[in-house]
């Protein structure tokens, strides 16, 4: 799996294979009968500067291959290629937790639970300026000015960086662990389900934020979330995962026109649209997710499957890049008109014309 | 754009509080507790300069004062503020030959607030002679809360008590809770066999009678060592059993805190695992310590005097509540001088207002709540 | 244009009408008037959404209707008419109303109508079953409380028929294997099962009003898809009212007929949903709708936001409680409170960019 211009920056980054496995203990010594695999084979690239979506539903494992990136967990396999600053290839995966150290200053995290990210014994000076700190950066003068600076970069005034988080409201508790990410100028952000928490208009602003800042920095972004128009909102390149694999990945405006993955389209009609003339909100997809510690044979998408045949009961199919930059997980010999069917909805849609103040454009 | 955070004054004042400011705002508001603290410094301080609350040497004796009673202050003399205390008048029995004492309201002795007594040492290095209260005539004995079968003043002997009874409580505290948060946050943080091994120790400990073992370990001390050598084994040992409780409660705090994101964000950040711990955790949870601490010392203070008692504990000549307690252990005594029971009434209070403050310190510090 | 959503006739009267609702919570810090006069109806059969963001009194108004505000919260004025079944044997006409908000919380009269007539979904369904008894049993439990719901005449039901009840139930929600299921405990079902579980014992003593505080906030998209489908479907068969809460505006447009829009406690607008999403009149409305990424908006575009942010709750600006975040705020909205007025055809705002009426203190 290559990427398609030879003359392309190398990716910032690549995992390949990335496998993660709980071990399912039972009885009274711990015998290992199982193991649960919450990340079961994932590859992507990550080129700089772009925003790649991970989405899924609960339990597809997104949230653990984003910490297998971190090195929060140790990853049980595969490989996770980061080009540092200084141009050098190393493998997180494998990393030793002293080589790790100095690296951490250049991936971040942004938390989904803005109650619980934030220290709420420091202040915000101390709680922004912890990775400062611990990384030896500047004296005691010079880590508050980068503190004020953080905090008006994300929009809040620098004198309130002596008051504690419970003194501010959900989204703006969001803006300062933006801005404690951004402390040690990182090349990489996971952004953990960023917005779930916050309500509906405060959503908005934090996710201007981020995009303002993304242009401002030149961040790159792993952005991993459930809500599909979100992610698409922000997202330059979109992963599907379901069960712990990555079923479909493509760039956002191919991913919702052309979805080549049954999943993918099942999960585009199921989000109810903000409008009631366009139908959505379908349950197509029928029965449940099936657990990570006893996946199905062959394709784990089988069972709940429209498009299913007896080879998907059997066989696991490999990630195939249908068309340029587009790879879905399934077979290609099996023709599924999914794009029919969404374009049937987008039809109906063409024919909508405004929604409050802002026009839809027919692609 | 900036955000405006919009607030009066007082939401600033909360705003910039921390969290030990806040826990005292809330503390406050428990009247009893607030009242009980002050009762409890006030002890404090008597623990700080025992002598100055005394009104002579507690060692002294003399055979021909003993169960001498209560000479009870009084503030008024003929309405002036002349503060005095009835003389004692004493009476041979002629039936059982005993000296009997009783208090003659019309004989005086006056007796002065900050006037000079015997002589001590302030912190053992100044010193002075000032006292809470002494006679005018400083060759006087008075006796405030009456005198004990060897005609010791029971209230110098209670201020020193004091001072012995509330330092052991709260230095066997204080030795638990450096044994239970450092065994208890090792076993949380760490997990796996680690957390095993400390947790089966903490179950023996805790599955093991507690006075068998007290009476054990104290009856293993050697008779000859100096009362200040019992002491400290006393307090060593009250806490080596006593440390468990909180243990576990440390290492079910760090667990759960260990799944917080934000001690994740400061594992990212590149923080080692001791600042993680000290930084991040355990502040986060010391409130809480402190009011279960609070809550601690009560009993320990129990324990002690229960040992004491026992005569298994701080042995005479030192002096605390339970060595006081002794003098009044048979009926015949009791019967004498019931006045040498007033030490109980002292733990009891003590104990009262430790339990008072340490509710309100729990209700104040526990939960944190946005 | 529209799709079809049920509507009752036009001239059946409301099944439950409220007027002027005030709930108040008396707190160490202050007071806070979680709901400050909230006026809506709903119609029998109808689906009516009920959207805010947090804090808009959305969650205490539906308490509220079942007598459940738990001190220090009360209800300090308005009300709330219930038109109640009609007993056996007589017809629409002889259907009484109470004021829900005059009778005594755990009165018999409240007793019987929670769960029999007006039920109740709450959002976290890990938290309404008891995690020490069977699904089956609590709603086997319910069933014998409110059994004349199922049996006319005096005989009560037995425990078997209860049992039976309750399997018909699971399969109606789409549980399968009912049998089996009714004896798991709540915490061995997953997500979707449990939010069944929940509608099922929601609707096992046939209420006519069925309130659903946020049913989908804790579950994926898919299984969100399903549950509303089941919801529409069983909405279709039994003829239930629906109160739809929820802070998702898909939802809302995918599910309700009748939208109402509540900010601080107060409606600021209120009307069919189409009229709502197409030609929304006040301006909290229509920042809202503008401030969500949609599947087929523009992408990577800076959304348009509400400036500023949620007050708090002892800090209520005076006059219109939107006005410190409105673009088009002018002098008079500090100074008053619009009251709910027609706006069009059939919306009601509270704005004075539309009307001048002032809300009565």
């Amino acid at each position: 799996m290559t990427d398609t211009v030879a003359a392309a920056p190398p990716p910032l980054l690549e995992v390949r294979g990335l496998q993660k496995f709980f071990p399912i203990t039972r009885g009274f010594l711990q015998r290992v009968v199982g193991h649960v695999r919450a990340v079961d084979g994932v590859d992507f690239t990550l080129a700089e500067g772009e925003t790649l979506g991970l989405v899924g539903e609960s339990g597809c494992g997104k949230t653990t291959a984003s910490r297998c990136i971190l090195r929060a967990i140790d990853p049980t396999g595969g490989s996770i290629l980061y080009r540092t600053r200084d141009g050098r290839t190393v493998d997180l995966a494998t990393l030793a937790p002293r080589d790790l150290l100095p690296l951490r200053a250049e991936i971040q995290m942004i938390f989904q639970d803005p109650f619980g990210s934030l220290n709420p014994r420091m202040t915000l000076l101390d709680n922004v300026g912890e990775p400062l700190l611990v990384n030896g950066i500047g004296n005691r003068r010079e880590r508050a000015d980068r503190v004020a600076e953080l905090l008006r970069l994300v929009g809040l005034r620098p004198e309130f960086m002596h008051r504690f988080p419970h003194a501010f409201s959900g989204g703006q508790r969001q803006r300062i662990g933006i801005a404690r990410a951004l402390a040690t100028n990182p090349r990489l952000v996971v952004a953990d389900e960023p917005v779930s928490a916050l309500d509906v208009s405060i959503q908005a602003q934090v996710l201007n934020l981020l995009l303002e800042l993304q242009a401002r920095l030149r961040l790159t972004f792993l952005f991993v979330a459930h809500d599909l128009s979100v992610v698409r909102h922000i997202s330059d390149r979109i992963a599907v995962m379901y069960v712990g694999q990555l079923v479909e990945l493509a760039r956002t405006d191919a991913l919702f026109r052309r979805p080549q993955h049954p999943y993918t389209a099942a999960l585009m009609r199921a989000v109810p649209a903000a409008d009631p003339r366009v139908r959505s909100g379908d349950a197509i997809l029928a029965g449940e997710v099936p657990s990570p510690a006893a996946p199905p044979q062959g394709c784990y998408f089988n069972p709940r499957c429209r498009h299913a045949q007896q080879r998907c009961r059997v066989e696991a199919p490999a990630l195939r890049e249908i068309a340029p930059g587009h790879f879905s997980l399934k077979f290609p010999a099996i023709s599924i008109n999914v794009s029919s069917e969404k374009d049937r909805c987008h039809r109906h849609l063409c024919r909508v014309e405004t929604l409050g103040e802002r026009a839809f454009c027919s692609h | 754009m900036t955000v405006d955070v919009a607030g009066s004054v007082a939401e600033d004042r909360v705003a910039v509080a921390s969290n030990w400011k806040l826990v005292w705002w809330r503390f406050r508001r428990h009247h009893l507790a607030m009242a009980s603290g002050v009762l409890l410094i006030f002890l404090y301080l008597i623990v700080v300069a025992p002598d100055f609350f005394a009104t002579q040497d507690p060692e002294r004796t003399d055979a021909r004062q003993a169960f001498i009673p209560v000479q009870t202050i009084r503030l008024f003399d003929d309405g002036r503020l002349a503060p005095w205390v009835p003389a004692i008048v004493g009476k041979r029995n002629p039936v059982t030959l005993r000296m009997e004492w009783t208090t003659d309201p019309n004989k005086r002795v006056p007796v002065r607030f900050f006037a000079p007594g015997f002589s001590w040492k302030l912190f053992g290095l100044i010193p002075t002679s000032i006292h809470l209260i002494a006679p005018v005539d400083p060759n006087q004995r008075i006796f405030l809360l009456g005198s004990d079968r060897l005609g010791r003043d029971q209230w110098s002997r209670i201020m020193h008590g004091t001072q012995t009874s509330m330092t052991v409580g709260l230095v066997a505290v204080a030795l638990s809770v450096v044994l239970g948060v450092v065994l208890g946050g090792i076993s949380g943080y760490v997990g796996g066999r680690t957390d095993q091994v400390i947790q089966r120790l903490i179950e023996l400990l805790q599955s093991v009678p507690t006075i068998p073992i007290w009476l054990a370990l104290s009856a293993a001390l050697p008779r000859d060592w100096t009362p200040i050598q019992v002491f400290f084994a006393i307090t060593v040992i009250l806490s080596l059993v006593g440390w468990t409780t909180l243990g576990r409660e440390v290492r079910g705090r760090f667990l759960a805190l260990r799944e917080e994101d934000f001690v994740l964000a400061a594992r990212l950040a590149g923080c080692s695992r001791m600042r993680i711990i000290l930084r991040h955790m355990v502040p986060t949870f010391l409130s809480h310590i402190i009011a279960t601490s609070s809550l601690a010392i009560p009993v320990m203070i129990i324990n002690e005097t229960s040992l004491s008692f026992l005569g298994l504990g701080i042995r005479p000549p030192a002096i605390s509540w339970g060595v006081l307690l002794q003098e009044a252990q048979n009926i015949q005594t009791l019967a004498l001088a019931p006045w040498l029971l007033i030490p109980g009434l002292v733990v009891i209070v003590a104990v009262l207002a430790f339990n008072l403050v340490g509710d309100g310190l729990r209700d104040a510090a526990d939960p944190y709540s946005h | 244009m529209a799709l079809d959503r049920p509507t009752a006739p036009a001239d059946s009267p409301p099944l439950l009408s409220v007027r002027n609702l005030r709930v108040s919570f008396a707190l160490d810090e202050g007071l806070v008037r979680a709901v400050d006069g909230t006026s809506f109806d709903v119609m029998p059969g109808q689906v009516l959404g009920v959207v805010g963001e947090s804090g808009c009194g959305k969650s205490v108004t539906m308490r509220a209707i079942l007598q459940l505000v738990e001190r220090p919260g009360r209800i300090t004025s308005g009300e709330i008419h219930f038109r109640r079944r009609p007993p056996s044997g007589g017809g629409e006409d002889s259907a009484e109303t109470v004021d829900i908000a005059r009778l005594p919380p755990r009165g018999p009269v409240m007793r019987d109508i929670r769960g029999g007539e007006i039920a109740l979904i709450p959002q976290e369904p890990m938290a309404a079953f008891s995690p020490v008894h069977t699904v089956g049993d609590q709603i086997v439990e319910a069933i014998l409380l409110h059994g004349h719901r199922w049996q006319d005449g005096g005989r009560k039901l037995t425990r078997r028929e209860a049992r039976d009840i309750t399997v018909g139930l699971f399969r109606d929600v789409g549980i399968s294997m009912p049998e089996q299921r009714i004896d798991a405990f709540s915490w061995q079902l997953s997500g979707g099962l449990r939010q069944r579980a929940m509608i099922a014992m929601a609707l096992s003593c046939k209420p006519r009003l069925l309130i659903a505080d946020e049913p989908t906030t804790a579950i994926d998209v898919t299984t969100q898809a399903q549950v509303l489908a089941l919801l529409r479907d069983l909405q279709a068969r039994h003829g239930t009212a629906i109160i739809f809460i929820t802070h998702d505006l898909g939802v809302i447009a995918q599910m309700a007929s009748y939208v109402v829009v509540m900010y601080l406690g107060r409606v600021m607008e209120e009307g069919p949903v189409d009229d709502i999403f197409h030609a929304p009149r006040h301006p909290y409305t229509r920042a809202l709708l503008r401030s969500i990424p949609s599947l087929y908006g523009e992408t990577r575009v800076a959304l348009p936001v509400i400036s500023g942010a949620l007050p708090h709750p002892f800090n209520r600006p005076p006059g219109c409680p939107f006005h410190p975040r409105c673009p088009d705020a002018m002098a008079k909205c500090s100074g008053a409170v619009p009251s709910l007025q027609p706006v069009g055809t059939s919306q009601l705002a509270s704005c004075f960019l539309h009307h001048d009426a002032v809300e009565p203190e």
